[in-house]
């Protein structure tokens, strides 16, 4: 029976997304939500996203944005007093503060229930040698292994288990500090790094090269077991399940392998005593039925938001439920409405999960993929036959490629052998150039393992584009091939460019002609419905995919002029994550409540705007023209929303509107107007609105002419990178001449735009709302870093606190100005320069930006409602809400995920390197900031600082704050510079040396690795190599030593201040509604 | 190529490619909704007469185990042969890939003449069968024109039977087990739990037997054909020796109770059916194929229902209020499908160790 003490409850959530924690925990968590709302549950979410949906007012009866630590949620449960917590919906965040909740006695202390699993299960699935111990009690095989609690116990380990072994960590997340070493000099090595992270390490025997396998399970209460799905790595185990593409179901296990692994499943489910859902990890022999476990997730997880998008099944929803009591049986399945959820999908299409990396965006990052989780977003593709769904997912995961063929020569691969022993994120294309230079299946599975399944499958999307061919028109393309290659997932894209081989400048032109030819044969694919039972019963609900595998649409298309396509953001990326959702499934809300039918295309499996009951139609597909416009052949939507998906919709403008689809809000012509730079450009010089001076320039002579004139430093944006950032400032001719001739390609065909660098000015946003040109409503933050930094690194405040009323005055007219002539109907961001009283553009973007979420919460004014009703043309309220009249202050601080990318530089730049973000709000800027700084993992020193303030205005910025410290007590460790400025300036600080001193103590990193500092503040300063170096060694170290570093001056002073001011203890707990 | 077509009593008419034997044959159109185990389903003698649809797209992905025997009885396969009639899909995986595989799906298909389609639309057909119920159909070869057959009017499980009396295994229960189309699983869970299995054609009068403990199969096509059977199960059950019943076995002991059977629109033919254990909140996955059912209402005095479909509330099982008697309509020897309840035949072995040291 269900248990009706639980009234009022605790959601953890997951905070800011990180690379192995992303946005599959605001979909988790908001179905939980929904679950518990509907048995009139009271619900209390803590989480400091507040980009998220789950912490939107009609999802959570309460929202705090605050950190999800014991301490944070003990002040929330003395306040709150609720019955319940729930641990399981917030990733291994929640799970790891439930924990520390538990064993410091604050559940017990308060009364609480833990709502779902219990708390020991989750620590028995946690620590790995409880873990192993209790299988073997049921007899159930885990890889032979001992735990170690220091370095020698590892080599003792080792000699017993022999090489090659694998070293993990305990309690880290996906992998952290995890790796394969085949000696006792990589053990070390691996060990060392390992403890950085846990007390307890766990040495291995080595699996590598099985295959790997996971089962979602269900449980409940009365002990009734389900496995909701299974999925198998494409990648054989050695590469993280995050790292590799998934496919469900399995395709290469027989019945009896697939039955083995599910009872096992079930078995140990029932052993640890999990209540709702969890994710079991085995390898598989690939020449036997033996098997190990590898681990068990006692929560909902990656997987399992991939399980629930992959089946229709909605495991986070179910969950909360039998966490509440009810039985399997007693629950309905949401698709079909009729029949039980105390079943096992069926599925009847495959289904292909494929990570989206982007390491080109950091310095120095190792590429090679391993046991540590590295990618930061991931798609799902659906299709009727692997060769469709994979060519989709290699789509869908952006970056350029156009499927497993017919991509770029760019893409060069030379060392074949070597990427395909040692895979980095271009994996899938070092095998097809493999098979391009002639590598037969079996030789690529010798060296790769990859089952010879998958890889047959590949070679016959290769060998199909080699009977494409050798034909160069259409005319002669046979229909049947043609007919072939679209079930094979060809995109209209490729065929042009392999039959009719024309240079890439006509392609755009070339794939339409593919189109209409196909077309005019009849070949157009079919709209298929995922019901969760295969066709047996029908589905009320409207989840679709198109395919060409198939001859019948599963629905029928009204064509009454009700329907409103918006289409969503695509893999989460740097850059592009999860407010693009939130914008999207509020864009989705509002169509909904106008009485327009709502249609989302979108494929990322962690998003909310993919729950098929977010929308009225979601079509699980591309994002590309060639399927936009398939969708909008079929349904003939009265318009298509473009602004709410990020850049991906965006730069779909102009060519959807030359083939007629209807765009809602501003025209497809303006917002080229403000894409394309030169456009823009003079477009401000008409309207006598600044702008930082720059060029586009295609020779170096050019280049150091245009330099001489604006002087540096000087903004760098190359049309063709060879490696490393996209973008760079440079300070002096050294750095011009080495960016330009090592990293970057000038030429007429790559030409290469150079900006004017203005130094020590505020960057300012606008978010804002127009219709027919003119403002609806707007919301003006600004940075705390100087511009320089990426807006999505920087710390972010609204309503603006130290900003003159002359700037704002000026940046609301400029604004003005700039919605009338690109007579803007619908969401826009501007972002401003401001220096003294100067102001100048950097950039307009027609779109909702990465900060409306923020915005419009903190304003508790939805300005994408608002955009959405202005763009539908539906009548709406002019928000009169005076911005300056807030009593509370909104700060935004970024989640950097450093420690996952090895050897990347931790700092940031002009371009994006932030995995995500989280927002608090506070009584004034200085709690604001704390409380978001420590929401994204930062911890306050009581004692200790190293302090390395780079170039001058650093060391006068950090003046103060030094001199606070030391009034508290502190013992500050400053390097050379730093330690000869404060004591000028009456500052006591001991002096510690810089790395290359090696000689010399005490040593930066010996403070480092020895932990006798809290935290460390590294002002880059980008002059000499030497420096570089020394900075790069000492952020790199405090990264990997897990010691919270900061590496802007502002941020750090503020955050200084914030910890010397005010006190933990009497901080606010206020939710978010009682700030008014 | 030849030109090769699935034709529906309904005057559907889909093209296909073909992947088996080339030869055209009639049946009864079914679908299936498990996503492993072509190779036990195509063994299953319950199909037998049916034209198998696989809802699932991507079939043959890791070929045909091998051939191997043990306790006489075929390993990897749940009989002697193919039973299905025909086999549609809609992705045929040409390549093949596992440690266990001996061939090909296509090449066992056409070493047992099995005609094999794929690139059909396998939803579409699905959602006909499931709108119209389960069809006769034929699979033609341009050149060679065929009528539909119904197989219901067959005896089918005298196709499916066996002719001999056969002994599996040398455990210390005795027990008979009239065979309907057995599946090789079945007589494999009662061996290893220390059973003797004597298996007897359906018609076979097992009632002169001395015996422990009695076992009715699964079997195709209609229970209400197998008179002379259900005649032999009245004495049994006047009898108390523990009488254990799976699918076809249900139906027989069914009717055999005086219950009546009537055929279900398009059947169970899957591995995620949801049985409920009357008075208990005990819910289970299980493998089903079947296209009867029992009519619960008609049970008789002494009867009662055991298990019931969550889904639809069909039966999924009867039992005697008293003796040792029951069934299931489910499979819980599984091979294909989930094992949940595999524990049913320690219930079965157990009551026959209670009934003989009862004696």
């Amino acid at each position: 029976m269900i248990n009706t003490d639980i009234k009022k409850v605790i959601v953890l959530g997951s905070g800011a997304l990180k690379i192995g924690e992303a946005g599959e925990f605001d979909y988790s968590g908001s179905q939980a939500l929904k679950a518990l709302k509907e048995e009139g549950v009271y619900t209390i979410l803590i989480n400091p996203n507040i980009a998220t949906i789950q912490t939107s007012e009609e999802i959570a009866d309460k929202i705090y944005f605050l950190p999800v630590t014991a301490t944070f949620v003990e002040k929330v449960i003395e306040k709150e007093k609720p019955d319940g917590i729930l641990l399981a919906f917030g990733g291994q965040t929640a799970l790891n503060c439930g924990v520390d909740l538990f064993r410091l006695g604050i559940l017990e202390k308060h009364n609480i229930k833990v709502v779902g699993t219990p708390v020991q299960s989750i620590i028995n699935t946690e620590d790995r040698q409880i873990f192993s111990d209790i299988l073997h009690e049921i007899d159930v095989l885990t890889p032979r292994s001992v735990a170690c609690d220091s370095i020698e116990k590892a080599r003792e380990a080792a000699k017993k288990l022999g090489f090659p072994l694998i070293i993990r960590a305990a309690y880290t997340l996906g992998g952290l500090g995890s790796g394969f070493c085949s000696n006792e000099e990589e053990l070390n090595k691996l060990a060392e790094n390992a403890f950085s992270y846990s007390p307890q390490i766990l040495v291995e025997e080595s699996i590598k090269g099985w295959k790997e396998v996971e089962y979602e399970v269900v449980r409940d209460v009365y002990d009734n077991c389900i496995t909701v799905c299974n999925m198998e790595n494409f990648d054989p185990l050695g590469i993280h399940t995050g790292e590799s593409i998934v496919v469900a179901p399995s395709q290469t296990l027989s019945n009896a392998e697939y039955h083995k692994l599910r009872s096992l499943s079930i078995k140990i489910i029932r052993k640890i005593g999990v209540i709702g859902e969890c994710n079991v990890q085995f390898a598989l022999d690939p020449n036997s039925e033996d098997y190990r476990v590898i681990e068990v997730n006692a929560r909902l997880s990656r997987s399992s938001a991939l399980a629930s998008k992959a089946t229709g099944y909605p495991l986070a929803f179910v969950a909360a439920k039998l966490g509440l009591g009810y039985g399997l049986h007693e629950l309905k399945n949401s698709v079909t409405k009729v029949t039980t959820a105390c079943f096992e999908p069926a599925l009847d299409y495959v289904v292909v999960k494929i990570p989206r990396w982007d390491l080109n965006k950091f310095e120095g990052v190792s590429k090679t993929l391993g046991s540590s989780m590295k990618s930061v977003g991931e798609i799902m593709a659906i299709g009727r036959s692997f060769e469709e769904a994979i060519q989709k997912g290699i789509r869908m995961v952006g970056g350029g490629m156009h499927g497993f063929v017919g991509n770029k020569a760019e893409m060069e691969i030379t060392d074949i052998e070597g990427e395909l022993h040692n895979p980095t994120d271009r994996r899938i294309f070092a095998i097809a150039e493999a098979m391009e230079k002639g590598y037969s299946v079996e030789k690529i599975w010798e060296i790769t393992r990859i089952d010879k399944w998958f890889l047959q499958k590949l070679h016959n999307i290769y060998e199909l584009k080699n009977k494409l061919t050798p034909f160069n028109t259409l005319a002669e393309l046979p229909v049947d091939l043609l007919l072939l290659s679209k079930k094979q997932g060809y995109s209209d894209f490729q065929i042009a460019r392999l039959v009719l081989k024309n240079p890439d400048t006509s392609i755009q032109a070339d794939l339409l002609k593919v189109r209409a030819h196909r077309k005019s044969l009849g070949i157009v694919p079919v709209i298929k419905q995922i019901d969760t039972l295969a066709g047996e019963y029908p589905a009320l609900t409207n989840y679709l995919y198109v395919t060409y595998n198939g001859s019948e649409h599963d629905v029928t298309f009204q064509h009454d002029n009700k329907s409103v396509i918006v289409l969503g953001s695509g893999a989460y990326r740097i850059g592009s994550s999860v407010e693009f959702d939130w914008c999207s499934v509020n864009a989705v809300n509002t169509i909904r409540k106008e009485g327009f039918r709502s249609i989302m295309i979108n494929y990322n499996p962690e998003t909310v705007s993919t729950d098929y009951d977010t929308c009225d139609r979601l079509y699980f597909d591309e994002l590309t023209l060639e399927r936009v416009l398939d969708i909008c052949d079929l349904e003939q939507p009265l318009g298509t929303v473009l602004s709410m998906g990020g850049q991906i919709p965006n730069n779909l403008a102009m060519r959807l509107h030359k083939q007629g689809v209807p765009i809602l809000g501003t025209t497809a012509e303006k917002i080229d107007n403000a894409e394309d730079r030169n456009k823009f450009s003079a477009m401000l010089d008409r309207l006598d609105v600044d702008q930082p001076r720059w060029s586009q320039l295609t020779t170096i002579e050019d280049i150091n002419r245009f330099v001489d004139e604006v002087g540096f430093p000087v903004l760098i944006r190359p049309s063709y990178v060879l490696s490393g950032a996209a973008m760079n400032v440079v300070s002096n001719k050294d750095q011009l001449h080495h960016f330009l001739t090592l990293a970057a390609h000038v030429s007429k065909e790559h030409p290469v735009v150079v900006s004017e660098f203005i130094e020590n000015a505020k960057e300012i946003e606008v978010d804002a709302v127009a219709k027919n040109g003119e403002i609806v409503a707007y919301a003006i933050s600004e940075h705390v870093e100087f511009a320089g930094v990426h807006s999505g690194d920087a710390t972010i405040v609204f309503p603006p606190q130290k900003l003159y009323i002359e700037t704002i005055r000026r940046i609301k007219k400029i604004s003005r100005k700039i919605a009338e002539a690109l007579e803007i109907t619908g969401p826009f961001n501007i972002q401003y320069l401001a220096k003294d009283n100067d102001i100048k553009v950097i950039e307009c973007n027609l779109r909702a930006s990465r900060s409306f979420p923020f915005v419009s919460k903190v304003l508790r004014t939805n300005l994408i409602e608002i955009a959405t009703k202005a763009m539908l043309d539906v009548p709406f309220e002019k928000p009169d809400k005076s911005l300056f009249e807030l009593d509370y202050v909104g700060v935004k601080a970024p989640q950097f995920s450093f420690h996952r990318l090895l050897n990347a530089d931790p700092v940031t730049g002009v371009d994006m390197a932030s995995t995500g973000e989280v927002a608090c709000i506070g009584e004034n800027f200085y709690e604001a900031l704390l409380k978001s700084m420590l929401s994204v993992g930062y911890r306050i020193p009581k004692k200790t600082i190293l302090i390395s303030s780079g170039p001058t205005r650093g060391k006068i910025e950090l003046l103060e704050s030094a001199r606070m410290l030391k009034e508290r007590g502190f013992t500050i460790y400053a390097t050379g510079g730093t330690h000869h400025f404060f004591q000028e300036n009456g500052i006591e600080t001991e002096q510690v040396f810089w790395p290359d001193e090696n000689d010399k103590q005490p040593n930066t990193l010996d403070l480092i690795k020895n932990r006798k500092v809290e935290m460390v503040i590294n002002i880059p300063k980008d002059h000499t190599t030497r420096e570089i170096s020394n900075g790069y060694n000492i952020r790199r170290n405090a990264i990997d030593f897990n010691i919270p570093l900061i590496t802007n001056a502002r941020v750090a002073s503020a955050f200084i201040y914030s910890i010397c001011k005010l006190d933990l203890e009497n901080i606010s707990i206020k939710a978010w509604n009682e700030y008014k | 190529m030849r030109k090769v077509k699935l034709i529906l009593e309904d005057g559907t008419v889909l093209e296909g490619k073909s992947f088996g034997y080339e030869k055209s044959v009639a049946g009864e159109v079914v679908f299936y909704t498990a996503m492993t185990g072509y190779p036990e389903s195509l063994t299953d003698p319950s199909y037998t007469g049916q034209i198998l649809v696989s809802t699932y797209p991507l079939i043959g992905n890791y070929g045909v185990p091998a051939d191997h025997t043990e306790n006489g009885i075929h390993k990897h396969y749940e009989s002697d042969k193919i039973h299905i009639t025909g086999l549609i899909v809609s992705d045929y995986s040409v390549g093949f890939s596992h440690w266990n595989a001996m061939m090909s799906l296509g090449d066992w298909l056409k070493s047992q003449q099995i005609p094999g389609l794929y690139d059909i639309d396998t939803r579409l057909l699905t959602k006909i069968l499931r709108e119209k119920g389960s069809l006769l159909g034929k699979i033609e070869f341009e050149d060679q024109k065929i009528d539909f057959v119904d197989p219901n009017l067959l005896n089918l499980v005298a196709i499916a039977s066996t002719d001999t009396v056969e002994t599996y295994g040398e455990g210390a229960y005795k027990i008979v087990m009239v065979d309907c189309g057995v599946k090789n699983n079945i007589i494999r869970c009662l061996i290893n739990r220390n059973a003797t299995v004597i298996r007897v054609p359906w018609d076979y009068d097992f009632t002169t037997l001395e015996y422990d403990g009695l076992f009715l199969t699964n079997g195709p096509g209609d229970p209400a054909i197998c008179t002379i059977t259900v005649k032999h199960i009245k004495t049994a059950i006047a009898q108390e020796k523990p009488i254990m019943g799976i699918c076809l076995g249900n139906q027989l002991l069914g009717l055999a109770a005086g219950a009546s059977t009537y055929k279900l629109k398009y059947g169970h033919r899957s591995h995620n059916q949801p049985v409920l254990l009357k008075g208990s909140n005990r819910c289970f996955i299980t493998s089903q194929n079947h296209g009867f059912a029992i009519a619960d209402e008609t049970l008789s005095e002494g009867w009662e229902s055991l298990f019931v479909n969550v889904n639809d509330n069909t039966n999924e099982g009867i039992r005697h209020t008293s003796k040792p008697f029951f069934s299931t309509q489910f499979h819980p020897e599984a091979s294909s499908g989930p094992t949940d309840t595999e524990f049913l035949f320690d219930d079965f072995i157990e009551s026959v160790k209670k009934n003989k040291s009862g004696k």
